[in-house]
């Protein structure tokens, strides 16, 4: 198993010189994704909230549901490209992909379980200790070889294979629309949305205001730093035809709606500078963008099938 | 070609003579407070305030501890250890393979550096089931010391210091170095001994003095440096 470098990619964040790649860790790692034995009851697996057909996001969910019912304060992220992240999930808290699982894993309102009953119900579990067996030649289950599985399986999540990408190498052709779409795109969102990841990984007040019953200030929990109150992770926009709902909260959930947003001129002070740009959109330019952004759907990568859920072959 | 095969061939028997051997060393860190051995969740302590507590967790990280012989050159060990009041093994850390000879200071971190926070799954002391870590906002706990005070205004009464970070302005890794009183001998033939006193009433003091009714809980970057600097200087040599 190798990692195969999208064209025009830049060189990725995550090091997999440190974890190989090998067929037998990556299929651990599948199968763990896919098994709510991660969850205190045994209700919630990582596809519970991560699904591929959305790109490993959860599609029509506002707010993550978790254990028991309960409902997050953010939406679910998609999956994909993970190793060009320089850090995780909304607020940037987490620094590697690797421990990125624990606070699914370890949340009270998510899968709620300790490493400690995992590491004891994976003993337990005679496919699991004898596939660990198989791989590392001894009966040792810890953290480590968990959480480096776990990220053989989703690092190689990678989507580079959109009729963008194909455009891009003159493998396909765009319509007027999407031509027009792109055009707009790269003058007036492309600044935070930044090909070919269509993210610059920084954190930015996009100016939705505040939902108070949640009150999440984002990265400034993070860094404790009052500049950073009520920025969030600049998302990837591919996929982005079936990762919807969107924005940090759910809140809407047609791409018009956020076009909508950005048009607006109903800014606060603490929006960002790059958003305070954009200005007007007139029914065109959004009609246009939306065209464009449906050309980063990649069917190729929604329907991989090392991504299916191994259970049911 | 001949000639050089020759060399080594003499040489080789007369390196290996020359390389150094190797001997032990243990290092036992004592936990009080002031002059008394600190003991877990019976006792009742005083602060500089002269608020009461008690402790029921004290566990920290020691790391790159580094030992420097007479002639000034250092010996680094690439080994984590996580001290735990509650388990006596845990207290006494157990360096090998250091060269023989006379050792007069040694260095160590309070904590773990930045490459190790940022290094993802890791095993042994560094395992996240240790519960020494942030899932959150990824990092290490470097020292946790948990308690009760009536004077707390926390949940339960409760006091809790969870003291990490690696970046700044947060940055609490701290170094600490200790000139030993007399040069310590390392051989092959027994494993020598450092005993460290750990004053953990310092957690609470100099330069900081903590007040439980306005400080009973440190969990995040806010105030962490602030018992960082503190703890940091919790360390001496024991005679």
């Amino acid at each position: 198993m190798e990692l195969k470098i999208p064209k025009g990619f830049p060189k990725p964040n995550y090091d997999f010189t440190k974890n190989p790649l090998n067929v037998e860790n990556f299929e651990l790692g599948r199968k763990l994704f896919y098994d709510p034995i991660l969850s205190k009851d045994s209700s919630t697996s990582c596809e519970s909230c991560h699904q591929r057909v959305a790109a490993f996001a959860h599609i029509d969910h506002a707010l993550s549901h978790g254990i028991d019912g309960k409902i997050g304060t953010r939406n679910v992220p998609s999956l994909q490209n993970m190793i060009w992240k320089d850090t995780y999930m909304w607020d940037g808290g987490v620094n590697n992909l690797e421990v990125q699982p624990l606070n699914p894993i370890t949340s009270p309102i998510e899968m709620n379980e300790t490493l400690l009953n995992i590491i004891s119900k994976l003993r337990a579990n005679k496919e699991y200790s004898a596939f660990f067996k198989k791989i590392y030649k001894d009966t040792v289950i810890n953290s480590e070889r968990i959480l480096k599985s776990l990220a053989q399986f989703t690092g190689l999540m990678i989507s580079a294979n959109s009729r963008f990408d194909k455009y891009i190498a003159g493998k396909d052709t765009f319509s007027v629309q999407e031509k027009s779409g792109l055009n707009i795109f790269r003058t007036k969102c492309a600044s935070c949305h930044k090909e070919p990841l269509f993210t610059d990984n920084t954190y930015r007040n996009n100016g939705i205001l505040t939902d108070t019953s949640l009150n999440d200030i984002g990265r400034g929990k993070i860094t404790n730093l009052e500049t950073d109150n009520y920025k969030f992770k600049v998302p990837s926009l591919r996929n982005i035809e079936m990762t919807f709902p969107y924005m940090h909260d759910g809140r809407y959930k047609k791409l018009k709606d956020v076009l909508n947003h950005y048009s607006s001129s109903n800014h606060t002070a603490t929006t960002d500078e790059e958003i305070k740009k954009i200005g007007e959109l007139s029914d065109k330019e959004r009609k246009d963008i939306i065209a464009f952004l449906l050309t980063l759907t990649d069917k190729e990568f929604l329907s991989d099938k090392r991504f299916t859920d191994p259970n049911r072959k | 070609m001949l000639i050089r095969i020759l060399i080594l061939l003499i040489l080789s028997p007369c390196a290996t003579n020359a390389q150094h051997s190797k001997g032990m060393l243990s290092i036992g860190f004592h936990h009080y407070i002031n002059d008394e051995l600190l003991k877990l969740d019976s006792a009742l302590y005083k602060n500089e305030f002269g608020q009461p507590f008690s402790i029921s967790n004290f566990k920290y990280y020691i790391s790159n501890i580094e030992l420097i012989n007479e002639d000034g050159q250092t010996i680094h060990s690439k080994d984590y250890f996580l001290i735990n009041e509650d388990e006596p093994n845990s207290k006494e850390l157990i360096l090998s393979s250091i060269p023989e000879g006379k050792y007069s200071s040694i260095r160590f971190m309070i904590g773990v550096d930045s490459l190790h926070n940022c290094s993802g799954a890791q095993s042994g002391a560094l395992d996240p089931m240790n519960v020494m870590f942030w899932t959150w906002n990824t990092g290490y706990i470097f020292m946790k010391l948990e308690g009760k005070s009536s004077v707390s205004v926390a949940t339960g009464k409760t006091i809790e210091y969870h003291i990490g970070g690696y970046k700044e302005p947060s940055n609490c890794i701290r170094t600490v170095a200790l000139k030993l009183d007399s040069l310590i001998t390392i051989t092959s033939k027994q494993t020598s001994n450092i005993r460290i006193k750990v004053n953990v009433s310092e957690v609470l003091k100099t330069p900081t003095t903590i007040d439980f009714s306005k400080l009973p809980t440190v969990n995040d970057s806010k105030n962490a440096t602030l018992i960082a600097d503190n703890y940091m200087d919790m360390f001496s040599i024991q005679k």
